[in-house]
């Protein structure tokens, strides 16, 4: 029994930049055939964090590279506590703590580049930040848990519960994911514009554990997203699908927004869907008991 | 060093105009249409140098521009290679006799590979790329070498300290 939540959390750390980067090589694919192309390998993920480690080590300034190293291991220790059924509340926390370790790497260094790509990041994290709270404030007024392992095992659908919440941080995922309209810091396309910011004094291996911390990311998130279903395993998988294949849907078909409108749209959802959402949630709750 | 070779296989591209009429820009971006498509090589366009693995030129160097071009040579990481792609890139082209233009690329920075033409064809420029991966792939392997040699020397220094 005490066991058990130390597999999950062992099985993330080496299973997930697997899944992570087949993840990433599958959508490579899906939206070159969306733009009527026939796209990279599946495993061209792969080659690119391998060839980014065959790189000269070129360094700006040395302290970048421990923030780097620092926004890795947190992003994988949040996604080792979430698989190993930890407190939401803490992994959030760590989660969020990664995000302003690559910020200050891009600090870091005085490029007007980096610094505009840190500033987008500080931005972005501001405008999701609230709905991942209310995520996790909503499954714990459905199950009465804050821990992962008590939520993943409820019997109760929780998403009959939380549509909204479920809608909001779908759309807040949009901004996880680094995916139009909202991929203002960095993106997966637009490899000349500014857009591609935070990342533009990383190179070599300090780039591919940006890379890499994007995957295990990207599989905590969806992780995540499976909360919401975890009264059905089968749908829950299903749904999770689902929901990344709507992400790159949404990707190919929109345009960039500005920062104030990604700003905006985040705390938006936040309040007109997960807030409502809550409260209702809360009127029936206190009407029922 | 890592002996496996995944630069051939992703191969990154920083594409500088020096002092091109445009012609061959706009055939080098017509290699990214989906026509061409030369992500199916692993092949990003990216526009950091910190990031890039071949920098392709256009046009001749004119005074103006030298620095830049050096610098942005200067700023990619090893294992690296240039491609001077159309006439001017090579030699200077039409515009040779002009007052402000130095001549082709490999009058500031080392050129591997040159792709002819006026402009160059599409198919010429992923041919000519498709040529520098193999000398990118022996500079890797000569890197790699000269690491690994300098680290057995080092090994082979700190054995004899110890005895």
């Amino acid at each position: 029994m005490t066991w058990t939540w130390l597999i999950g959390a062992v099985l993330f750390l080496i299973l997930a930049p697997i899944a992570g980067g087949l993840i990433a090589g599958i959508d490579r694919k899906i939206t070159a055939r969306m733009q009527g192309r026939v796209g990279p390998p599946l495993l061209q993920p792969f080659y690119d964090v391998g060839k980014l480690f065959e790189k000269e080590r070129a360094v700006v300034t040395t302290a970048q590279n421990f923030y780097v190293l620092a926004y890795l291991i947190f992003i994988a220790l949040s996604g080792a506590l979430f698989f190993a059924g930890g407190d939401l509340l803490l992994i959030i926390f760590a989660f969020t703590l990664a995000h302003v370790f690559l910020v200050l790497g891009a600090y870091a260094v005085h490029s007007p580049y980096s610094h505009i790509g840190a500033e987008r990041e500080l931005i972005q994290l501001m405008a999701y930040e609230p709905m991942i709270i209310l995520a996790a404030v909503g499954l714990y007024m459905v199950t009465n848990s804050f821990y992962v392992a008590d939520i993943a095992l409820t019997t109760v659908p929780a998403i009959l519960y939380l549509p909204g919440v479920f809608l909001g941080f779908a759309i807040i995922l949009t901004i996880k994911l680094r995916k139009s309209p909202f991929d203002i810091s960095t993106s997966h396309h637009a490899h000349q514009e500014i857009v591609k910011g935070i990342t533009t004094e990383f190179s070599g291996s300090t780039l591919a554990q940006v890379e890499i911390a994007h995957w295990y990311e990207n599989v905590f998130l969806l992780g995540f997203i499976y909360l919401f279903f975890s009264w059905n395993p089968v749908i829950g998988v299903v749904a999770v699908a689902v929901t990344y294949a709507a992400e790159i849907f949404i990707d190919n078909v929109t345009a960039r927004v500005r920062w104030q409108a990604a700003l905006k749209s985040g705390w938006l959802v936040a309040g007109a869907l997960g807030i409502a959402n809550l409260a209702i949630l809360s009127y029936m709750m206190l009407g029922g008991a | 060093m890592s002996t496996m070779a995944f630069l051939k296989r992703s191969p990154w591209i920083l594409h500088y105009d020096a002092s091109s009429c445009n012609g061959c820009d706009i055939e080098v971006l017509a290699c990214l249409t989906p026509l061409y498509d030369v992500e199916r090589f692993g092949i990003i366009n990216t526009g950091n140098p910190k990031h890039a693995d071949i920098l392709l030129i256009t046009g001749g160097i004119n005074t103006q521009n030298r620095e830049v071009v050096r610098n942005l040579y200067e700023q990619m990481p090893e294992p690296k290679v240039v491609v001077a792609i159309g006439a001017c890139a090579a030699t200077g082209g039409i515009f040779r006799e002009c007052y402000n233009i130095t001549g082709g690329v490999d009058r500031v920075i080392p050129v591997d590979v040159y792709v002819p033409g006026c402009a160059a064809r599409p198919e010429q420029i992923i041919d000519g790329v498709v040529t520098a991966l193999g000398i990118l792939e022996e500079k890797r392997a000569k890197m790699a070498g000269a690491a690994r040699m300098k680290d057995e020397v080092r090994h082979a220094e700190q054995a004899g300290e110890s005895t």
